[in-house]
């Protein structure tokens, strides 16, 4: 491990395979529930409501616990952006993805202990963490307790507005997932970063 | 014999109603009617008592105390009260035997009426023939059980406003299944905790506040536009998916009398029910659909592609 760096620590590796656990219930019990059918279902539809419900209060709970120990524990600092020069950082990555890696060029952001997260990496995680998942948390609670949400909404019910947020939102979480996970077959060997997130040790 | 001369005033009233559909106000307010109303329209009544000589004051008892107001506005408005009650009422005090007579029911004027006809009188009695309310009570269940005589009003055909026509049409099975005074006047069983047997029902107060308790309890056919035939509690629906599904059955049923539109220019699903409520799995959107497929299968084709060239590259 000479050459390794310890880069997830237990609270992240726990908060991370809990998290992976509760998308894939969610991802499976909300398509069952937005295509369920006479016919044909992924999981039967109460089943699905119930294992919904749970996974989303589940997630909500890790998600403030994520925010808090994130503060805290200072792992807060790979999700600041600095303004200057980030776009063509982003960029520079986007390209390597796009051309570079294929022609075996190297990284152009190797991951070091203070630069956890390419600039790529970095823009998706907020995204996903500060915006997405603070908007399917609140719609869904919006969902769970619908006496609180406003009857109208331009033009619709207020449930129904809400609703459609909220399956926007989970589409979008599912992409991220799906490319997360082939992302993460980027490393020194394909399975090299799923250890990684395992052990702790990069 | 009875039958015959109710039959004949409700021929002679709907002949009255398309004739006098101009001073349908003056018939609706018949005097008749009003000698009635001044004691059964007040909680308390007055009369010239002769054995004591004077005006006596007695409180109505509340089970004949008559909502004038709901009366004047209700289907059978135009009618006077001896129309369907005894002439003997004229005479007060009123005969203690009045109260054994037999009262007309549903049918006994609609029966073959053709102005009625759109309503479909006999199929909807078809339908009560085989619901619980007729097998397991037979003679004691009446048409007035649910339909109030003196308040009922059309409402689903004519309501646009579906959470009226939801609390309005639950209000007729809660004015038995709730009051337990009322349910026993057929039976002598325990009244069921309604609460309690829906215990299953996820988030309960939304199904209660957005469905009627006949979208379950009922056999829903294309017969009759409000469905009649209460099932038997086994056979009430359960499966969530009846409802929650792209042809959900709240379309044959509570959404009947809306236009049927399989999907609204935005492209959702049921869109009829999107107006008053929202039905997951029965209003999804159908450009959301293929455009959250499209993107989907492109992410997955350019990860193919990616990591195709990545192996390639090596």
């Amino acid at each position: 491990m000479k050459d390794q760096i310890y880069l997830y620590p237990l609270w992240i590796r726990i908060w991370h395979v809990v998290n992976a656990l509760l998308f894939i219930a969610l991802i499976f019990s909300g398509l069952s529930l937005q295509y369920s059918n006479n016919t044909f279902n992924l999981l039967p539809f109460d089943f699905a409501v119930s294992m919904h419900n749970i996974s989303g209060i589940t997630l909500s709970i890790a998600f403030v616990f994520f925010l808090f120990w994130n503060h805290f524990s200072g792992n807060g600092e790979h999700y600041r952006i600095k303004s200057k020069g980030y776009c063509a950082e982003v960029f520079r990555q986007f390209r390597y993805y796009a051309f570079g890696i294929f022609k075996n060029e190297k990284p152009p952001f190797p991951i070091t202990e203070e630069q956890k997260f390419n600039p790529l990496q970095k823009f998706t995680y907020v995204m996903v963490m500060y915006v997405l998942l603070p908007l399917i948390t609140l719609t869904g609670l919006g969902l769970f307790f619908p006496d609180i949400l406003p009857d109208r909404m331009l033009g619709t019910t207020g449930i129904h507005f809400v609703d459609l947020i909220h399956i926007v939102t989970g589409f979008l979480l599912s992409i991220f997932m799906i490319i997360h996970i082939y992302f993460c077959t980027i490393g020194r060997t394909c399975s090299a970063n799923f250890k990684s997130m395992i052990t702790g040790w990069h | 014999m009875k039958k015959l001369l109710l039959m004949s005033i409700c021929v002679l009233i709907n002949l009255q109603l398309v004739s006098r559909t101009a001073d349908e106000d003056a018939i609706a307010h018949s005097p008749a009617n009003s000698k009635c109303f001044n004691c059964h329209g007040r909680p308390v009544y007055s009369y010239y008592n002769e054995n004591l000589e004077r005006d006596v004051s007695k409180r109505m008892n509340p089970y004949f105390l008559i909502d004038s107001v709901a009366y004047y506005n209700q289907n059978h408005k135009s009618f006077e009260c001896t129309d369907c009650h005894s002439y003997d009422y004229n005479t007060f005090p009123h005969d203690n035997d009045l109260q054994m007579e037999p009262m007309p029911v549903c049918l006994d004027c609609h029966e073959g009426d053709d102005a009625t006809a759109a309503f479909s009188f006999e199929k909807i009695d078809q339908e009560y023939q085989q619901s619980v309310h007729s097998t397991k009570h037979s003679g004691e269940f009446t048409c007035w059980m649910c339909h109030n005589p003196h308040s009922y009003k059309i409402n689903a055909r004519t309501n646009e406003n579906i959470k009226e026509t939801i609390v309005y049409d639950n209000n007729i099975c809660l004015s038995c299944h709730a009051d337990v005074n009322k349910y026993q006047l057929i039976t002598s069983k325990e009244k069921p905790n309604i609460i309690k047997k829906h215990d299953w029902l996820p988030d309960q107060i939304a199904h209660f506040a957005h469905v009627r308790c006949i979208e379950c309890h009922t056999h829903v056919s294309n017969n009759v536009l409000v469905a009649h035939q209460v099932l038997p509690k086994e056979q009430a629906v359960k499966k969530c998916v009846e409802c929650h599904s792209q042809n959900s059955m709240l379309m044959a049923s509570l959404y009947k009398f809306r236009a049927k539109e399989s999907r609204n220019r935005l492209g959702f699903v049921n869109s009829s029910i999107l107006k008053d409520a929202y039905v997951i799995g029965a209003n999804r959107n159908y450009y959301l659909n293929i455009l959250s497929g499209i993107i989907a299968g492109l992410v997955v084709l350019l990860i193919i592609i990616h990591a195709l060239l990545r192996i390639l590259s090596k």
